[in-house]
């Protein structure tokens, strides 16, 4: 199932003027706050009444201003994950889980939702009684139980610190790979939309200023700037190959081999997405030796863009992948760094973290 | 109790609870609806709204029963169909004093109605709409369990007002023993008459007593809810 959205409304100041599709998967909102990514979030929920717009999702029209036609919220199917978990306090965790079903019945079997967000021990309590973690949980399960045939995410994360992130974050990833409904996710944190997202929509000031496959749109050097340079970042596709004695797991990458820091999930076999900070990567024109970094990745520069500042930001095609490499314009130009000049990679095992590294 | 006091003031105290207990039962839906209107929405009349809710509390209660005596006496504009079309009449009736009672009573129980509604989250109604609830089943299923405590204190606030009722009471339905003579109006007629002092002292101590037996009650039963759904408290 696929959501379209075209939407434009005006705010004193500030006029939205979007359209993009999220297919099945994980489609990230990403962008600055301000860039109108929660009023497109809300406009799809029928929270927010746009000026003018058309919300198709599968083949319901579930907003349409041209014909006149505006569904309420109720009757539009969306499951909604918001940023406070926005837990009825009244009810325990199981009445809210059961909230969305005396109104649709139906929807995905409560067992194995509540197993799937390991929250069958919470099922008494009621949510003054649950951790940040536990409630965002519970909100998730909530959403899902509610039989959507969309879930929206607002942030759901950013509420939380590092640790119950990482609690979190894997819950996310297997239902994107399970649930099998288009997931609207918003986010500002690149490190989440590297690990979840299937399709980036990059929001600026209103406008949808790109939208594509998340390892396309990561890896584009013009995107950099706008997404906030420090975190710039590309997604490499991985197969975990085996665990090595030291603590470090081997994997194939198109490019050859990777060596990373062992993490959950990383059984032989397992498909990961490793994101790399752009400023992480060294660049060397000679295959680099006596160095203690591990991975070296020979490439091809597919684009070098030259910032304002002191800084450039190089693709390089690596085995096929985009690969952002952020160095000085300085070294840029000594090495002579222009299109289809082969170069080698050096990524520090140590640099890529845990929360870098996501299921495939 | 029932040996203590005398019949009639016995008589009395049944009379001022059962119009009480009507005053708030019949004024709980209307206080809620009211209250709602009040806090969640702008229209135009509101400030007119806000305004002849809070008018009992203001205006002098002679002023009030006397407006009641107008609008709802046997020729009274509403009071005068409400004979002829279904022959009741509540001018100097137990009934009429319900309607004072409520009336007087009513801005007590919409401002703590109200500022219970302004306490509940919108996000949370939000929330349950997009969980596929109609806006009157989430006004059932969290709106209102979450207003209870409210209710409850307005409730409770409205029935200890309608308790100590007096000057609207006494003019528009006048002070008829067992029919209109409440606590308040007993106490005043038993004031009135050389060796009363004894008796109206009697009923003071039954009025305090039922006060302040409301208004723990009100505080007990606002806690227990709190506790029960889970908000503050």
């Amino acid at each position: 199932m696929t959501l379209s959205v075209a939407l434009r409304h005006g705010f004193p100041g500030f006029a939205l003027d979007v359209a993009f599709d999220a297919p099945a998967g994980v489609t990230a909102l990403f962008g600055r706050s301000g860039s109108g990514k929660t009023t497109v979030v809300n406009a799809v929920a029928g929270l927010l009444r746009p000026d003018h717009g058309r919300i198709v999702a599968g083949g319901a029209v579930l907003l349409d201003t041209a014909a006149g036609l505006v569904l309420p919220p109720h009757r539009r199917r969306v499951g909604y994950v918001f940023q406070e978990a926005r837990l009825f306090p009244h009810l325990t965790v199981r009445q809210n889980l059961l909230y969305g079903r005396w109104f649709r019945g139906g929807g995905a079997a409560f067992g194995q939702v509540v197993e799937m967000l390991g929250i069958g021990a919470l099922l008494a309590r009621r949510p003054a009684a649950l951790s940040g973690g536990e409630r965002q949980r519970v909100a998730i399960g909530r959403a899902l139980l509610s039989d959507p045939h969309i879930l929206l995410m607002d942030e759901p994360l950013a509420a939380l610190d590092e640790g119950r992130k990482a609690e979190i974050l894997p819950w996310l990833e297997r239902l994107r790979d399970g649930a099998g409904v288009p997931i609207l996710y918003v986010s500002h944190s690149l490190p989440e939309v590297a690990r979840l997202a299937t399709t980036v929509v990059v929001l600026d000031g209103g406008r949808v200023l790109r939208a594509g496959a998340v390892a396309e749109v990561l890896g584009d050097p013009a995107l950099a700037a706008p997404m906030g340079l420090r975190e710039a970042g590309s997604v490499l596709t991985a197969r975990v190959v085996a665990e090595e004695a030291d603590g470090l797991v081997r994997l194939e990458a198109a490019a050859g081999p990777l060596w990373l820091p062992k993490g959950p999930g990383m059984a032989a076999g397992q498909v990961l997405r490793v994101r790399i900070a752009a400023q992480d990567v060294i660049l060397s024109r000679d295959r680099p030796a006596g160095l203690s970094a591990l991975n070296i990745l020979p490439g091809v520069v597919t684009a070098v863009r030259m910032g304002d500042g002191p800084g450039a930001m190089v693709q390089l095609s690596v085995g096929g992948e985009a690969l952002l490499a952020r160095v000085t314009r300085r070294s840029a130009e000594a090495l002579g760094i222009a299109e289809g000049a082969g170069v080698f990679a050096v990524v520090k095992t140590v640099s890529v973290a845990q929360g870098d590294i996501g299921l495939g | 109790m029932a040996d203590w006091l005398s019949p009639e003031e016995w008589q009395a105290v049944a009379l001022s609870l059962r119009v009480s207990f009507w005053a708030t039962v019949i004024s709980l839906p209307f206080g809620i609806l009211c209250a709602w209107a009040l806090a969640r929405r702008r229209f135009p009349g509101w400030q007119m709204l806000n305004g002849l809710v809070h008018l009992p509390l203001i205006l002098p209660p002679v002023v009030t029963g006397y407006l009641l005596l107008m609008a709802f006496g046997r020729r009274g504009w509403i009071g005068q169909y409400l004979y002829d079309w279904f022959g009741v009449v509540l001018a100097f009736r137990w009934t009429g004093a319900v309607l004072a009672a409520a009336v007087m009573a009513f801005p007590l129980m919409v401002r703590a109605i109200r500022l219970a509604f302004e306490a509940v989250d919108p996000k949370l109604e939000q929330a349950a709409g997009t969980l596929g609830a109609s806006p009157s089943w989430v006004f059932l299923t969290v709106t209102l369990p979450l207003i209870l405590p409210g209710v409850l204190a307005g409730a409770v606030l409205a029935f200890a007002k309608a308790m100590g009722e007096f000057g609207a009471t006494i003019t528009f339905v006048s002070n008829i023993p067992g029919e209109t003579q409440t606590l308040p109006s007993a106490i005043y007629a038993f004031l009135q008459v050389p060796g009363g002092d004894e008796a109206a002292f009697r009923l003071v101590a039954v009025s305090v007593a039922v006060a302040m037996g409301a208004l723990v009650l009100s505080e007990v039963m606002a806690r227990a809810v709190a506790r029960r759904i889970g908000v503050a408290g």
